[in-house]
Parts: structure tokens; C-alpha cells; sequence
């Protein structure tokens, strides 16, 4: 820390304005007064204006609320999937069809998502003509296809956090007498519990933001935030998208603040657990 | 090949029998036997070690023992009540394992309270036997803490807690001392002596450290590639062993080949090329004149004297001359390392009795190395 050449400390600002300078240019925007995206009206700004444009804006706010409620349900349906997939690959040792699973879950990582996209459409469209369901595109198709490639991404976190840990912890329930059910429920999803919740998370936002599979499988009148986000730029970008996204760009860092300090005090915590271990050391 | 479980009454009978019958005990990975063919009995109250290197499948057989695997042949009885096909979670068994395994998320009584609430006891009687337990090993105050919050020897107490708080009729320990440091370990070994002695539990012990299998055990069972290779009591296996693995695996030893040239009433008698010098084994008996045998000795066996300025080659029986080429002085006992004549190499150990002998044997004197005859053993495989 004491030793910082030059180098270092160019490359540390060159990198912090690349990151930010976007999105501070964004927000300080989003108060202009001007029309014009790009012209500074500075005798009538800054403004909250656009804030004002943008609460009223029921296209943009029906979007965000669908949005979250798409993102809710595919965070919470991935992580169910995705735990149980995780601990069939983690735990279940070498079963058949283990590498068929495997590449299967971890495939919408991979695939680009057009492709992802467009079989997903595909099987939808074949699923309403043999079964009648389901009806259209629409909501359920955007949550079904948000729960596809989330689950994925909650298969490998659950599946790193398992193999991680020791599983004698598993036998040592069994052997104390606990069904395999209920060592899973005691023993083994308190200790991934960390993992599902950032699983969750993770989806969310994945979820959240997702535009390319969504717009395969969305429906007329089931637009999501991302997909007006995109249609209003297409035509040029206007000020209450800059109100908007400085919005977003608001949670996003108060979350990351949160948990920035939570993590602090857990680390902490467990700081000083280890210093009194080693003083009842005998 | 019966199955039936014997009525009580022939168990009461006979105290003595198997407690714990393994019986031609096998486990194949694929190819590879990890057990192979063993059988074992093990009786009510004792505490048998399993003792081998790693790769010698004693690991898997105790894993067998607690039902995380299923043998591929051979079947498994306690009481003779056969479990081969008892689930762990229904086994009268529990184990200690070497991590210890204690729930992370879980307090200390919480931990050692698990195994009870499977069985739906009440409240009040888990609470009281959670109580007793960690009295006994000691860790009654620390009952509220999470498992990080202890050092290894209170870690190591809490698992032994957990494991004996269902009175399992059968306790497994997997390398029950291995995370301690060497102070500690002393101190456990008696304890863990006493609180089995206190509940009267059975105790199977796996571990490679020979030091804590000779303390901890009242039976040893050397484990080689899969197969026991002998039983005893720690003495038994320390002073006879049957084969050359274990002599060299049990303590140290000084090995060497000869030839059986005479097999009379007082013994066996050796010529050895390596030693230099003809052995007479009292105890021996086996071993057809011209086989092929070794001869092993303890070290602490060999009496070394400075040797008589150069006398002649002694022509006697059990003695061997040579030049002490190492000494390391441990403290409570020297080794001394002597090239003999014939050009082997010879390890000895000496107690210091005495406090500051006058002039001790040095580095490149002359000696002369003798044995009783009833410290050789003679072994053909």
C-alpha cells in the first residue's frame, strides 16, 4: 500500500473513470431540464422534472411491476430446481446419466441466448398445439423461460458450496439416527443456505434484466422493463430513461452496500470467535 | 449360513464369544478389493484397534461397520443380530469421525442433543442426558457455544459426546487423536482409556499411529492390503509378530535373512551372512533345515559393550562385533547405529540410567553387541 508507483495509481483512475463516468454522465442527465438528451440546458437545471414525467409513465411502471413479479417467481422457482440438481450432482456420486444432467443444466450458460431463445419459442408453440398449454406467449412463457437458464446458474453455485463442505457432516446425521430426508432438511440446507440465497439473488437479477430469451417468448401486452427500455432508445433516448435507470442504478448500490457491511460484521464476528477459541485452547 | 438370530440364551452362555462378528468380509471398487476376505470377532467391552497404513482398507471396514458401505460379501453381526442390511440410521452403532463432523450451525448441546431427538425423547430427558455426557467429558460449560468457538481438544470432547450419548452398543473412532498436537494427544489417549472403562461401551479404533494403538487398544488387528495380517494383544504383537510386515510396522526392528542349519531341542539355529554370525533362537520351532528365514531383534533388545581391544572373530552364538558409526542422544534413551563387520547396519537403543556416565561409548569405537536368546524371532514370510 505504502509503495504506489505511478503506474499503479494511473491505471487505478483510468480504470475507475472508464467504470464510471457512463453512469455518473447517466444520472447527472437524468436532471437536466433539456429535451435533448445531449444539451445541458443549464439556466433551468438541474430538475426532477423527468422523475415526475416518469411516475406517471403507466407503460414503463406496468413493465417494471410484471418485471418484478416475473423475477420473483423465476428467482424462487430456479432455486428449487436448482438446489435439487446441485445436490443430485454434488452428492449423488456417479449415477447414471450424471454427465447427461450435468451438460444439460449448465447448457443455458453456455448457449448463446438467441439459441436459447428461439428453442425455447419453438417448444412452447409445439407444447400449445399437442397439450393446449401453454395458452400463447405471455407471462408464464417469460417466467418458464427465466426459470430454464436461472436454474443453471443456481445448479453451479448450490453444487461448489456442497463440495466445499465435508460430508461426514451428512453421515455423522445418519449415524446419529436421522432419515435421509431429515438430514437434508437439518443438516444440509443450513449449510447451503449462504449459497441459495445468493442463487436467489442472482436469478433475480438475471431475471431482472434479461431482454434477448424474453423477447423470443414474449407476448403482445407482456412486455417487460427491459424490453420498453429498449423500444423507447430505439427512437432515441429521452431524459426519463436516464431518471429511470439512475433509479435503478440507486438500489442496486445501496444493496451492495448492505451487504458490503453485513459481510464486514460476519467476518468480524467470526474474527473474534477464532481469538477466544484459541484462548480456551488447552 | 443361517440367519436366524440365536436365542439370548446361548449368548449369555458363553460371555466370552463374539460380541461383534465379522465374518469373511469383503469390499471390492470395481477391480480393486479394499477388504478382502476378513473376519474378525471382536468381544463385549474391549477396545480393538484397527491398525494399518493408508490403502490398507481399514477405513472402509469400519465405513462397513458404521453401514455407509455394504460389503460385497461377508455379512456383519452385533449380538447376533446380522446388519448387513440395517441402514446407518438404524444401526445400535454411531462413530466419531475424524473431522469430527460436529454441525457447524448448531450449539454444542444442540450437537451432541441430535442423535436423541431422532429417538422423540422428551425435552427433560434429552436435557439431562446431554448434561451427564458433557459432564463426563468435561465440556458442561461450554454447552452454548457453536463449534468454532472451541479449540481442537474441546472439538475433539464434543464429538466424543455426541457419539456415546445414545449408548450405541458398538462406538467407532476413525484416527480419534490424528488432529491433536502431540501434548494433548497423551492426555486424551488416558481420558478417552477412562470414560470408556466409566460407560462400558465397545470401541473399534482405526488409526496408523502405532504408539496409539498399543496405549488405547486391548486388542490390535494389523491391517495389510486389505487383509488382517494378525491379532493380538499389543504385546503380542509387539514381541511375536507372525510376518515381517508387522514386525517392521509395529516399532522398529533389525531384520535380517540367514539360513536354518540346526533345529534341536534348544532352539533354532540360524547362519546368517548378513549378521555375520550364527543365532540361536530358543523360541522358535518352525523352519525345516536349509529354509530360508529372518531373523528380527528389537533394538532395545541388543546389549552394546565396548568391545575387548580387538579380540579375535568371536566364534560364539548370538554375538555380533562392529563400529558405532551414529549416535543420537533422544534424552530418556540413546541409538546408536552400528556398521557391523559383515557391513549391515545395526540399530540399538540404551535406556540412560545412569546421569552422566563417566565415559560413554563414542563415535568409531570398537563394540560388541549381544542378545539373550529368547529375543530373536524367526520369521518365514
Amino acid at each position: 500500500m505504502r509503495t504506489r508507483g505511478l503506474f499503479t495509481r494511473v491505471a487505478l483512475v483510468l480504470g475507475l473513470v472508464f467504470l464510471y463516468v457512463p453512469i455518473i454522465s447517466m444520472i447527472v442527465f437524468s436532471f437536466n431540464n433539456s429535451r435533448l438528451v445531449t444539451v445541458w440546458d443549464a439556466a433551468r437545471s438541474p430538475t426532477l422534472k423527468w422523475y415526475g414525467v416518469l411516475v406517471h409513465n403507466e407503460q414503463i411502471l406496468a413493465a417494471a411491476w410484471l418485471s418484478i413479479r416475473i423475477a420473483v417467481v423465476a428467482a424462487s422457482a430456479a432455486v428449487v430446481l436448482g438446489t435439487l440438481a446441485g445436490v443430485a450432482l454434488a452428492r449423488f456420486g456417479a449415477f447414471r446419466a450424471r454427465l447427461l444432467l450435468a451438460g444439460m443444466v449448465t447448457a443455458p450458460i453456455v448457449m448463446p441466448e438467441v439459441i436459447t431463445g428461439l428453442s425455447l419459442l419453438l417448444m412452447f408453440v409445439a407444447l400449445e398445439q399437442l397439450i393446449g398449454w401453454p395458452k400463447g406467449t405471455g407471462a408464464v412463457t417469460i417466467a418458464l423461460a427465466h426459470i430454464t437458464f436461472c436454474m443453471a446458474y443456481v445448479t453451479v453455485v448450490v453444487q461448489s458450496r456442497l463440495a466445499g463442505f465435508d460430508e461426514s457432516l451428512e453421515e455423522a446425521a445418519m449415524d446419529l439416527g436421522a432419515r435421509p430426508l431429515k438430514v437434508f432438511f437439518r443438516i444440509t440446507l443450513p449449510l447451503i443456505l449462504p449459497a441459495i440465497a445468493s442463487g436467489w439473488l442472482l436469478a433475480f437479477t438475471l431475471s431482472w434484466d434479461d431482454l434477448v430469451i424474453t423477447q423470443f417468448v414474449a407476448g403482445p401486452g407482456s412486455s417487460t422493463l427491459p424490453m420498453v427500455v429498449f423500444s423507447k432508445v430505439r427512437f432515441g433516448v429521452t431524459p426519463d430513461v436516464n431518471a429511470l435507470a439512475t433509479i435503478l442504478v440507486l438500489l442496486v448500490a445501496t444493496g451492495i452496500a448492505v451487504s458490503t457491511v453485513w459481510m464486514r460484521y460476519q467476518q468480524r464476528r467470526r474474527e473474534r470467535d477464532l481469538q477466544l477459541a484459541a484462548a480456551a485452547n488447552l | 449360513m443361517s440367519s436366524e438370530v440365536p436365542p439370548p440364551a446361548a449368548a449369555g452362555s458363553a460371555p466370552d464369544s463374539a460380541y461383534v462378528r465379522i465374518r469373511d468380509v469383503s469390499k471390492k471398487f470395481g477391480d480393486f478389493a479394499a477388504v478382502d476376505h476378513v473376519s474378525l470377532d471382536i468381544r463385549r467391552g474391549e477396545i480393538f484397534c484397527l491398525l494399518g497404513g493408508s490403502g490398507s482398507g481399514k477405513t472402509t471396514l469400519l465405513r462397513m461397520l458404521a453401514g455407509f458401505e455394504a460389503p460385497t460379501t461377508g455379512s456383519i453381526e452385533i449380538e447376533g443380530q446380522d446388519l448387513s442390511r440395517v441402514p446407518p440410521y438404524e444401526r445400535p452403532v454411531n462413530m466419531m469421525f475424524q473431522s469430527y463432523a460436529l454441525f457447524p450451525h448448531m450449539s454444542v448441546e444442540k450437537n451432541v442433543a441430535f442423535g436423541l431427538e431422532q429417538e422423540h425423547l422428551g425435552r427433560d430427558a434429552i436435557r439431562r442426558q446431554v448434561g451427564e455426557i458433557l459432564d463426563i467429558v468435561k465440556m458442561g460449560d461450554f454447552g452454548a457455544r457453536k463449534p468454532h468457538q472451541l479449540s481442537g481438544g474441546q472439538r475433539q470432547r464434543v464429538a466424543l459426546a455426541r457419539a456415546l450419548v445414545k449408548r450405541p452398543k458398538l462406538l467407532l473412532l476413525d484416527e480419534p487423536l490424528a488432529a491433536l498436537d502431540k501434548k494433548l494427544r497423551e492426555h486424551t489417549q488416558f481420558e478417552l482409556l477412562n470414560i470408556q472403562q466409566r460407560l462400558g461401551v465397545t470401541f473399534i479404533v482405526v488409526t496408523h499411529d502405532q504408539e496409539e494403538a498399543m496405549t488405547l487398544g486391548t486388542r490390535l488387528g494389523v491391517m495389510n492390503q486389505g487383509r488382517i495380517v494378525q491379532v493380538g494383544t499389543p504385546s503380542d504383537i509387539y514381541e511375536s509378530p507372525a510376518t515381517r510386515f508387522v514386525a517392521d510396522f509395529i516399532g522398529s526392528v533389525n531384520m535380517f535373512a540367514g539360513e536354518v542349519y540346526a533345529n534341536g531341542g534348544e532352539g533354532l539355529c540360524i547362519r546368517s551372512a548378513d549378521l555375520g554370525c550364527t543365532v540361536r533362537a530358543e523360541r522358535a520351532t518352525g523352519g525345516a533345515q536349509g529354509a530360508t528365514v529372518w531373523t528380527a531383534i528389537r533394538p532395545e533388545k541388543i546389549q552394546i559393550t565396548r568391545a575387548a581391544q580387538a579380540a579375535g572373530p568371536p566364534a560364539a552364538e548370538n554375538t555380533a562385533s562392529g563400529t558405532v558409526k551414529e549416535i543420537a542422544y533422544m534424552g530418556d534413551m540413546s541409538i546408536y547405529l552400528v556398521r557391523l563387520d559383515s557391513g549391515s547396519m545395526v540399530r540399538v537403543t540404551l535406556p540412560n540410567v545412569l546421569r552422566g556416565t563417566e565415559r560413554p561409548i563414542a563415535r568409531e569405537e570398537r563394540v560388541a553387541l549381544s542378545w539373550h536368546g529368547s529375543s530373536p524371532v524367526v520369521l518365514t514370510e
